[in-house]
């Protein structure tokens, strides 16, 4: 009888050498446990084509430095964890495959909030800007037996800001928001969009009132960063276009 | 340093099961959540396929209907009463979930859409039934976000970024609270409270392929084990068959669902020779084993002979677009692979713990083949075991488990801290915690965490995956006796306050370790194959002498004592599962 462990020693055995190769990973550090002053840290390994760049730094921290700190959970792109500036575009690290950044990487933390340690962020006044816009579905209007009814056409109305996992990778890349404190931010526009295009919604001028104020919709310069910038696909510019546009006309 | 928290009820975990249950507590007394992340980065949000109902909005179907198949697809080792009252709540908890405002795909006339799903079946397993609602690809991204959102809407009180390091208990065995570490500060935090409910999540983080985040480590089942209770099916964890190859990385089996097939290396469809009635919509479990036997008898592909693949790209490119855009960008992104285009290579991935925390219907930690409820102690979703997923999970059936068992731990907790009172911890009860972290800190040379974690993955994947023996079980557990030795001697680099996230990744791998050794003790005494536990050297189900739920307790010498208790049954009575 063949048993598990033949089969996984064949396996073993006809196994290559995968072709690896060499990544320099640069890396800003910061830690005012240590230092008031950022600095620079640099590693090579070598690592397969493929390896997502969250796992390289993985690689760094339980081999070579395990004070290397920085965010992440799920690893393929729907947590949100890992929004990164690298290359200089911000990007979830596990998104990123070594052969995309080969030989040379280069990795800040995202901009805009306060650096905590190495590539951790100040989280907070994000999700400031994203409880600010009623980020709930509100409908005073009494509760069906069952489901309240949405055409496919209406459900697909909101369907792209759906998507947003709250990253931040497109509001820390908006020039308005790295210089202005009290912008919301596309975050918590898309946000918004979300509820004020969906059907079953009742507050989106609640909604528009918030986004016409002075830290609201109209900060943005359309420089569509954020939509470069969203690992989730979302057209941020356009959701964005579309709440200045509802709140001018009260089309929605 | 400590600061003292005083609430009524806590909820440790930010996932879906903990959001429902304090939604339920918020409204009725003073709550916390704390969460190792923030919420909305939980692994509910990385739920792909579905959340299983009998709606009936797009095929005939019936709760009852639902609980057979939960039943049948675990193996019989599911309490069918629980079965029973899950698949009937369904109803009502998706409802609400429409009603909070979840996405769910629609129908041509509004109403949630259905699909079909592995092992879900109408009238007793006649043939697949519609009964997934489901938005795109992303239903528990959406149901996490939906949560969340309901949880902003009540003003609930978050800790984000604070890890539970202890359970408190006092001498009569009443919950007194928890120990927390603000991952910022590096302060430890006492909170007490009347109730705690545990909702974690799973460990498949043990296993080198996984479709687990980083994060599922076991934190709540390890640390609720060294106190004392003991965990339920352990050795009962799902390997998904369709985990991108290498990576692990989940494909939906809604790809299946909406009509993908799996083939081996000489294109054939070779789930119509394993169940010749719901083919590629079998059971996981059955699938993954169908998927090692492609592999063992030479039909795998890929440079190890290893592999098998999903096909999909015989359906409509704008169905995969509209129902499965997540999965087709994780195969281009990962693999470079064009699903539209080509077969997908897929290896079985570990996925859910059906073991966990033993609880009743209600939520509430039992102990014992008695069932002793722990007062004031909770645990659910993927961390607990009530049991309804029983020796395998169908899919969807763990969404549903949140809402429905989030719901009536909520409830009752919420019911139990208006009768009773505050507690008192005992003098220092940060003590053993401070203890743990500083022996850590304290060492300046030892063992490297990291290899330590390599090995146990490596060793767990290969050892006590989808197929396991008494050898293999065996050899495990000597591996882990000395993975052991060796964690208690580890050091680590980082000796500061602030984010020490190599401090934290070192407790979560003794939480790893504790987890493991309950999974392989009750998988080498289970001398049967059942669910997603097979044994190549007892390869049949033996209802005479397994129809029962282990319990593995941790003794205070270290090693492990295991009970059992009798499944609660019901209307179906055990029969050969065929599909």
């Amino acid at each position: 009888m063949v048993t598990a462990a033949d089969v996984l020693d064949a396996s073993d055995q006809a196994r290559p050498t995968i072709d690896t190769i060499p990544l320099t990973v640069r890396v800003r550090r910061f830690n005012p446990e240590v230092s008031e002053d950022s600095w620079w840290d640099e590693w090579t390994v070598r690592c397969d084509p493929l390896e997502r760049l969250v796992e390289v730094l993985h690689q760094i921290k339980w081999h070579h430095d395990g004070t290397l700190s920085f965010r992440r959970s799920c690893a393929h792109g729907v947590c949100g964890s890992d929004a990164m500036l690298i290359n200089g575009r911000n990007q979830l690290a596990c998104k990123v495959l070594a052969q995309d950044v080969a030989p040379r990487v280069t990795i800040e933390p995202i901009r805009g909030l306060s650096v905590l340690k190495d590539l951790i962020v100040d989280m907070e006044p994000f999700m400031d800007g994203y409880r600010s816009i009623l980020p709930y579905l509100i409908n005073d209007s009494g509760e069906p037996e069952k489901e309240r009814r949405q055409s496919p056409e209406d459900r697909h109305r909101y369907d792209d800001t759906t998507k947003c996992i709250l990253c931040a990778a497109c509001t820390t890349s908006c020039p308005v928001f790295w210089g202005d404190e009290g912008y919301v931010g596309p975050a918590a526009i898309v946000n918004a969009h979300r509820f004020i295009f969906d059907s079953r919604d009742e507050a989106g001028r609640e909604r528009m009132k918030i986004l016409s104020e002075k830290t609201g919709v109209f900060r943005c310069r359309t420089t569509f960063n954020c939509t470069d910038a969203c690992p989730r696909g979302i057209e941020v510019t356009k959701a964005i276009q579309e709440v200045k546009r509802a709140i001018l006309f009260e089309r929605f | 340093m400590t600061t003292t928290h005083t609430y009524d009820a806590l909820v440790v975990g930010g996932g879906g099961g903990g959001l429902r249950a304090a939604i339920e507590l918020s409204e009725r007394c003073r709550t916390a959540v704390l969460s190792k992340l923030y919420p909305t980065r939980s692994h509910t949000g990385a739920a792909q396929g579905g959340v299983c109902a009998a709606l009936g909005n797009v095929e005939e179907d019936s709760p009852e209907w639902h609980a057979f198949d939960t039943v049948k697809g675990g193996d019989y080792l599911v309490d069918q009463p629980a079965a029973l009252l899950m698949t009937e709540e369904a109803v009502e908890a998706i409802y609400q979930l429409e009603r909070w405002g979840l996405p769910f795909n629609r129908t041509p006339d509004g109403r949630i859409d259905q699909r079909r799903f592995g092992g879900h079946t109408r009238n007793h397993g006649e043939a697949p039934v519609k009964r997934a609602c489901y938005a795109a690809d992303r239903t528990g991204h959406m149901i996490l976000q939906t949560l969340y959102q309901q949880c902003v809407k009540r003003d609930v009180r978050f800790f984000n970024e604070f890890y539970c390091l202890d359970l408190l208990r006092d001498d009569a065995g009443v919950t007194v609270g928890i120990i927390a570490f603000e991952l910022a500060t590096g302060e430890l935090h006492v909170f007490r409270a009347k109730a705690v409910v545990f909702a974690t999540g799973g460990y498949g983080r043990m296993f080198r392929v996984t479709s687990n985040a980083h994060a599922l480590t076991g934190d709540g089942p390890a640390l609720v084990w060294r106190r004392g209770i003991p965990l339920e099916d352990m050795e009962m964890f799902q390997f998904h068959p369709t985990g991108l190859a290498r990576l692990g990385v989940l494909l939906s089996e809604a790809a299946r669902g909406e009509g993908g097939i799996v083939l081996n290396r000489e294109g054939e469809r070779f789930m119509e020779r394993y169940a010749p009635t719901i083919k590629d919509l079998a059971p996981r479990d059955m699938v993954s084993r169908a998927i090692y036997q492609e592999i063992k008898e030479g039909r795998g592909g890929g440079p190890d002979g290893d592999w098998v693949y999903l096909d999909i790209s015989h359906l409509d490119p704008t169905v995969i677009e509209e129902k499965l855009p997540d999965i087709t960008e994780f195969a281009r992104i990962y693999l470079k692979v064009e699903p539209l285009e080509e077969p997908v290579p897929i290896q079985p991935t570990a996925h859910y713990a059906m073991g966990g925390i033993p609880t009743d219907t209600d939520g509430r930690v039992v102990v014992g083949a008695d069932e002793d409820v722990v007062p004031g102690l909770y645990a659910v979703g993927e961390c607990a075991c009530v049991s309804v997923h029983g020796a395998n999970r169908l899919g969807t059936n763990s969404l549903l488990d949140l809402v429905v068992f989030g719901r009536r731990a909520g409830d009752d907790a919420a019911s139990f801290v208006h009768d009773t009172d505050l507690a008192t911890p005992s003098e220092h009860p940060e003590q053993p915690t401070l203890e743990l972290l500083d022996g850590i800190l304290g060492r300046t040379t030892g063992d490297n965490a990291g290899e330590i974690r390599e090995e146990l993955q490596d060793n767990m994947f290969d050892l006590a995956f989808v197929v396991r023996s008494d050898e293999s079980l065996a050899k495990m557990q000597q591996i882990l006796m000395s993975l052991r030795e060796r964690y208690e001697r580890v050091a680590i680099t980082d000796k500061g306050a602030r984010y020490n996230t190599d401090l934290m990744e070192t407790v979560e791998l003794g939480y790893l370790l504790d987890c493991a050794d309950a999974l392989v003790a009750g998988a080498l005494v289970r001398t049967e194959s059942r669910g997603a536990h097979f044994r190549e050297d007892h390869p049949l189900r033996d209802d005479a002498n397994w129809l029962k739920h282990t319990l593995a307790y941790r003794e205070r010498d270290g090693s492990i004592r295991i009970e059992y208790k009798p499944v609660k049954m019901g209307p179906y009575v055990p029969m050969e599962r065929k599909y």
